[in-house]
């Protein structure tokens, strides 16, 4: 377990190293100067020179890269070219938006997901689980941004339950879920179609092995049999499938968030990438990549101790 | 099925109607300011929040674009026109409590002047040469050249007074002016709060308090006002939604102008742009009020120079660039291009530009001249056009106001190099006269409208929504601020 572990590490610091190069230089080559993009058409050019040597931009790439991976290391997001606060300070008010939000549609994807899924499995066949598959068919297929709209025209304008968007901050724990509720509710909608699909599918595939006939056999009930065997190991394509969810609702709802105008991690990498506050978008893109990268082999680990004979292989 | 009915009911329950209090305002607005500093940057948008509410110059704008006086209550201008002494309103404390006094000005405009300034526009100061403090109240300004538009310039959001001393670099998230309104709190990505100023020197706010909320998408904007959620769009981004709110009693839309000069920009450098034939020919291909139907939904005022309509010294030069494709095609045939010819037109990210773009390239077809239209970013506009001069037309919005001395600059992204107007701007500096003055820029708007610089398409409209029971919300937009202590509830 501990040389797995390790292998693990070592994969895991060679994807960040990779991604870190991959990110810094791709961004680098983004047309556009972000002083003259601050000091606007009529500013002289001794000003907008004065604001380069001031964001650093008057050191060559290689310099900067290393100023940047170097702080990085060492927890140091850099500065802000476009706002001059520490970029750490402006991920922190983020992503308590963004974590809060993908946990929150993480939890609301599961719980729909998973009675429906299993449901579908045990009524193999029946009306449920074509209504199962079918609802599911089109939650996959609806587009989430065009969901999100027609949520709040419904229930922010015409019945005016929910605000449009925006998010109040969480002073008022109450307000801010609510301000969640209804960008957390569209993005759990695919997410949980998808879920309960690979649900049901997994536990038709446990339910036709031989150890399911064996467990009825010695006369665990059809409910019994689903939860303590079926169930336990029709769970890795579920976590994968939860895992994945997870860093592409961390990192993917910036649709939503313009939608909903939440001040998340994603409308940030977005005005950042506009205004070319290059070291924001180097920063926070980083971050995601380490989140991604953090649950992947968060969820490898979970496999090698929910299955030995994964850890024995690698 | 029923664990979802139940969530729903929760949900329902967790929903409350907010209600508005009349003492507090939540405006909307598309962009969030970089930073509050109105002194180190040109976003509009920092002006939006602080020009006049937290921040005040020795002049400023009024609604109607003249300039009033501010910090300075008087002043008196030399016969050469070369000195002038500001008299400042006493008792004028910050927002931190310590007094406003004549050093505060003289470091504000040294600072803004100084060798490593990084003021967006260095050049409203560039003809002082020295700035002093008599007394506590007096400031008395050399300059090293006549400036006839010194107290224009003065006004600017640029040209603020901040307190001496104060870390610059802790002002960008915590302002520290004059103004009526204080800043309270800034939740980045969101909102920015302000509170009323109860020591202020002059009159007092109206509100208790004004939010200002950021939404960039327009769509995500109307449906914050048809929710409730902002209670006034000042710029609201899309013209297409307003007969949706003027047919709502509920809301207002306010029109008015704004000091944008939208124009399809030019490359007087590139050919064929370099023959004077061709550019009166694009004039006379450019149906305006196609333009304004179709790219603003009708809002918009026609301009045939480079000036705004509401200023008293404008001309209406519109009948010299009337929609003539016949002619422009004979002016075309006697440039020596009867057959037309291909250019490029690259396109910001304003809507005015993107739907204007398509419009212009379809009317440029018409007369046998084809555009490969590309669109672009800021970021992008900025290196390619602006900076690298490699376009043959794009069109954008000139916002910043009596900005026609950019004619007088040949490396300015279009190229108009014209010795003519150099030495007409010269004049216009060295001029006090209001007559004299209004006399040149006359000649000046002639000017470039008898060259064909640039195409001449609209003055961009101001259109806003509000609830219907506000008022004291300024119509125009003479600068991107505007005076938020004016504003209040009737029930």
């Amino acid at each position: 377990m501990l040389i797995f572990t390790l292998k693990r590490l070592l994969s895991l610091a060679l994807s960040l190293i990779a991604a870190s190069v991959a990110i810094f230089f791709v961004v680098e080559i983004i047309p556009g100067d972000p002083a003259r993009l601050m000091l606007g058409i009529n500013a002289t050019q001794d000003a907008v020179d004065a604001l380069r040597t001031q964001m650093g931009l008057d050191q060559g790439v290689m310099a900067r890269y290393w100023l940047w991976i170097s702080g990085l290391v060492q927890g140091d997001f850099g500065i802000s070219y476009t706002y001059r606060v520490p970029v750490a300070e402006m991920v922190q008010g983020r992503v308590w938006v963004s974590l809060p939000l993908a946990m929150y549609a993480l939890l609301l994807s599961t719980l729909i997901a998973f009675p429906i899924g299993i449901l579908a499995a045990a009524k193999r066949g029946s009306w449920a689980d074509w209504l199962v598959m079918g609802g599911t068919q089109l939650g996959v297929a609806i587009p989430n941004f065009w969901f999100a709209m027609i949520m709040v025209s419904i229930l922010a304008i015409k019945y005016q339950l929910f605000s449009a968007g925006g998010f109040p901050g969480w002073d008022d724990p109450l307000a801010a879920m609510k301000a969640l509720t209804l960008p957390a509710f569209v993005l759990a909608l695919p997410q949980a179609s998808i879920l309960a699909r690979v649900m049901r599918s997994s536990l038709l595939d446990t339910l036709s092995e031989d150890f399911m006939r064996t467990a009825r056999a010695k006369g665990r009930t059809a409910r019994g049999a689903m939860v303590h065997h079926a169930l336990r190991n029709a769970m890795i394509p579920v976590l994968t499938i939860i895992g994945l969810q997870f860093s592409f609702l961390l990192a993917g709802a910036i649709i939503i968030e313009k939608i909903f105008f939440l001040p998340g991690l994603g409308s940030m990498i977005f005005t950042a990438i506009t205004q070319r506050d290059l070291i924001v978008v180097e920063s926070v893109v980083m971050l995601l990549v380490f989140a991604v990268i953090l649950v992947t082999f968060l969820v490898d680990i979970t496999y090698a101790l929910v299955d030995p004979r994964l850890r024995r292989r690698a | 099925m029923k664990r979802i009915l139940t969530g729903a009911s929760v949900l329902a329950l967790l929903a409350s109607g907010a209600i508005a209090a009349s003492t507090s305002l939540t405006l909307g607005d598309q962009l969030e300011p970089p930073h509050l500093d109105p002194t180190a940057g040109a976003a509009g948008a920092i002006d939006t929040v602080v020009y006049i509410n937290i921040y005040e110059g020795l002049t400023e704008f009024a609604a109607d674009g003249s300039v009033i006086p501010a910090l300075a209550k008087s002043w008196d201008i030399s016969e050469d026109g070369l000195t002038y002494t500001f008299h400042l309103q006493s008792g004028v404390k910050f927002h931190d409590g310590s007094d406003m006094t004549a050093s505060d000005v003289v470091w504000s405009l040294n600072r803004a002047r100084a060798e490593d300034s990084v003021n967006a526009q260095k050049t409203l100061f560039e003809n002082i040469a020295d700035v002093t403090a008599t007394d506590d109240t007096t400031v008395v300004v050399t300059l090293s050249t006549p400036t006839g538009n010194f107290l224009f310039n003065m006004a600017w959001g640029d040209a603020v007074v901040l307190n001496e001393g104060d870390d610059v670099e802790a002002l960008k998230t915590a302002p520290n002016g004059t103004g009526a309104f204080t800043f309270t709190n800034w939740v980045q990505g969101d909102s920015i709060t302000m509170s009323r100023n109860e020591a202020y020197w002059g009159e007092a706010a109206k509100l208790e308090s004004v939010t200002i909320k950021y939404i960039s998408d327009p769509t995500a904007a109307f449906n914050a006002v048809m929710a409730g959620d902002v209670d006034a769009f000042p710029t609201f981004p899309a013209p297409e939604n307003l007969p949706q709110f003027e047919a709502d009693p509920r809301f207002t839309v306010i029109v008015g102008s704004t000091e944008g000069e939208t124009i399809l920009s030019t490359n007087n450098k590139m050919p064929p742009f370099d023959n004077p034939l061709v550019r009166e020919a694009l004039a006379h291909a450019i149906d305006r009020n196609a333009i304004i139907d179709g790219a603003m939904f009708g809002y918009g005022t026609p301009i045939g120079t480079h000036f705004a309509p509401h200023n008293p010294a404008y001309m209406d030069l519109t009948a010299q660039s009337n929609y003539d494709p016949e002619l422009a095609r004979t002016l075309l045939a006697e440039a020596g291009f009867p057959d037309g010819f291909t250019t490029t037109m690259k396109l910001p990210p304003p809507s005015y530009a993107r739907r204007g773009g398509e419009i212009i390239a379809a009317q440029l077809r018409e007369v046998g001249i084809e555009t490969e239209v590309t669109n672009l970013e800021w970021g992008q506009w900025l290196e390619e056009v602006f900076k690298g001069k490699d376009f043959g037309l794009t069109i954008v919005s000139h916002t910043e106001p009596m900005d026609i001395g950019v004619y007088a600059n040949p490396e300015y992204y279009f190229q108009y190099d014209s010795a003519a107007f150099q030495a007409l701007m010269d004049d216009l500096n060295g001029a006090t006269d209001p007559a004299k003055r209004t006399e040149i820029l006359q000649a000046a708007q002639q000017m470039i409208s008898d060259d064909y610089v640039n195409g001449y398409l609209f003055q961009l409209a101001k259109t806003g929504v509000a609830n219907a029971n506000i008022r004291g919300l300024w119509e125009n937009a003479p600068t991107q601020g505007s005076n938020l202590a004016e504003a209040y509830w009737v029930d």
